[in-house]
C-alpha cells in the first residue's frame, strides 16, 4: 500500500484499511496530551452554579458520587465507566501498548491489551457527555447563572485530542510487530 | 449486477476479528476452540450465535423500552413542590421555553435514536431469517448507521448526571434521579451490545447460495 492510500471491502464499501503515516510516535504524543488533559478535567471545576445568593461547584466525579448517593448506583457505575473509566484506561492503554513498541519491546500480554483498547473505543463517550453538559447548561442558564470552570475548556481539548488520537493509530502496526516477534 | 467479489470464506479462509489476520481454515483444528495463530482471539467464521444474541439483547431492550418512556427521569423539586419529568415532558418543556435547537437535539437523540436502533436491528434480523437479497449493500449501510447513532443516547442520562450534581441547593431547588434514567441507560447499552453481537456479514449469506 502507497501512503495515505485506502482500501474498501468489494461488496459493502467499509474502510478495511487506510495508510497512516508515523502512527506510532503521532499516536503517542496525543495520547500523553490527553492524559495531562484528563487529569485537568478531572481535578478542575466544570462549572459553577449561582441562584439567589447560592452557589454550587461541580467537578466531572460530583455527577457520579451524587447519583450513587441517591440510590441509583447501576446509573453511577455506568456514567462512571464511560465518563471517566473508559477515557482513562484508553489513554493508559496505548501508552502501555505503544511506548514500549516505540522503543523495540514488547510489552506483557500485548494482544489481550490490544484488543481491549478496541473494545473501549465504543464505551468512552466523553463527546456525547459534552453535549449532556451544555444540554444541562442551557436549562438551567434561565432560571440561573452559570459560569464555566477550567475543567470544561480541558474537557473540550480532551475529546479533539482523543479523536485524533484513534485517528492516528493503525492498528496493523501493532498486530505486524507480533508476527515480526513470532 | 456486478460481477460477485472473491470472499474470504470461499477461499476457505477466516478473518480475525481481532486482528484482521487471515487463516486457512482446512489447517486450523476442526471444532470450535480455534485460535488467531498471531494474536490469539478465538476464530470463527460469523459471530457465535449471532442471531440468537441480537435477538435476545434487542428483546430485552425493546421490554425496558416501555418504563423508560413512561417512568420519570428526574424530578425537578423548587420549594417543596416537585414535577416529575419523563423523556417525553423534557422535550416538551424545552419547545415550550422557546429552545427549539435543543428540542429537536434531545428528541433526536432520545427518542429518535432508540426507536431507529430497535427497529433496524429487527428488520436486520428478519431480512437474515427470510434469507432476503434485496439490497445487502443499503442494509450493510443501515447496520452502520445503528453503530455510529448508539451512543448519542446517552446525552439525556449525562444531563440528568449534570443536573443532580448542581442543583443542590437544600429547599430553593434540587434535582432527583427518577427510575425511568436506569431503563432508559439501559436501554442504550442492551441495543449497544445488540449491535456489536450482530454479524453484518450474515446480509451477505443469502446471495452466496445458489
Amino acid at each position: 500500500m502507497q501512503v495515505r492510500e485506502r482500501a474498501r471491502c468489494a461488496r459493502c464499501g467499509a474502510l478495511l484499511y487506510a495508510h497512516k503515516p508515523d502512527s506510532l510516535e503521532r499516536t503517542l504524543a496525543l495520547a500523553v496530551t490527553g492524559l495531562i488533559l484528563f487529569v485537568l478535567s478531572n481535578v478542575y471545576p466544570l462549572m459553577t452554579f449561582e441562584l439567589q445568593g447560592q452557589s454550587q461547584q461541580n467537578v466531572l466525579i460530583t455527577g457520579v458520587l451524587q447519583l450513587y448517593a441517591q440510590g441509583m448506583w447501576a446509573l453511577a457505575v455506568l456514567v462512571f465507566g464511560v465518563s471517566i473509566l473508559a477515557p482513562l484506561l484508553k489513554l493508559a492503554g496505548l501508552l502501555y501498548v505503544l511506548l514500549p513498541l516505540k522503543l523495540g519491546r514488547r510489552p506483557w500480554l500485548l494482544p489481550l491489551a490490544f484488543r481491549a483498547l478496541e473494545t473501549l473505543d465504543r464505551w468512552a463517550m466523553l463527546e456525547v457527555y459534552m453535549l449532556g453538559v451544555l444540554v444541562a447548561i442551557v436549562k438551567l442558564a434561565d432560571i440561573a447563572t452559570i459560569v464555566p470552570g477550567v475543567a470544561l475548556y480541558s474537557f473540550g481539548a480532551l475529546i479533539v485530542v482523543m479523536a485524533a488520537a484513534s485517528a492516528a493509530l493503525d492498528a496493523s502496526v501493532v498486530w505486524e510487530h507480533l508476527e515480526r516477534e513470532a | 449486477m456486478k460481477a460477485p467479489s472473491p470472499t474470504a470464506a470461499r477461499a476457505g479462509l477466516i478473518n480475525c476479528h481481532a486482528c484482521g489476520q487471515l487463516s486457512r481454515a482446512r489447517e486450523l483444528p476442526p471444532s470450535h476452540g480455534a485460535a488467531c495463530p498471531r494474536c490469539g482471539a478465538s476464530l470463527h467464521l460469523r459471530k457465535p450465535n449471532s442471531l440468537a444474541r441480537t435477538w435476545a439483547l434487542a428483546i430485552a431492550a425493546a421490554i425496558l423500552y416501555i418504563p423508560a418512556n413512561t417512568l420519570p427521569v428526574m424530578t425537578v423539586v423548587s420549594f417543596g413542590r416537585g414535577e416529575p419529568d419523563t423523556i417525553l415532558s423534557g422535550v416538551q418543556t424545552l419547545i415550550a421555553g422557546g429552545m427549539w435547537p435543543l428540542a429537536l437535539l434531545v428528541f433526536f437523540a432520545s427518542i429518535t435514536v432508540p426507536v431507529v436502533k430497535l427497529v433496524g436491528l429487527v428488520y436486520l434480523l428478519l431480512s437474515v431469517h427470510l434469507k432476503s437479497r434485496w439490497r445487502p449493500r443499503d442494509r450493510t449501510a443501515l447496520y452502520r448507521l445503528i453503530e455510529l447513532i448508539g451512543r448519542w443516547s446517552m446525552i439525556d442520562i449525562f444531563m440528568i448526571s449534570i443536573l443532580v450534581a448542581l442543583v443542590r441547593l437544600g429547599s430553593i431547588a434540587t434535582v432527583d434521579p427518577g427510575a425511568g434514567a436506569t431503563s432508559f441507560a439501559a436501554v442504550v447499552v442492551l441495543t449497544m451490545l445488540a449491535s456489536e453481537s450482530f454479524d453484518p456479514r450474515l446480509v451477505w449469506d443469502a446471495l452466496e447460495e445458489r
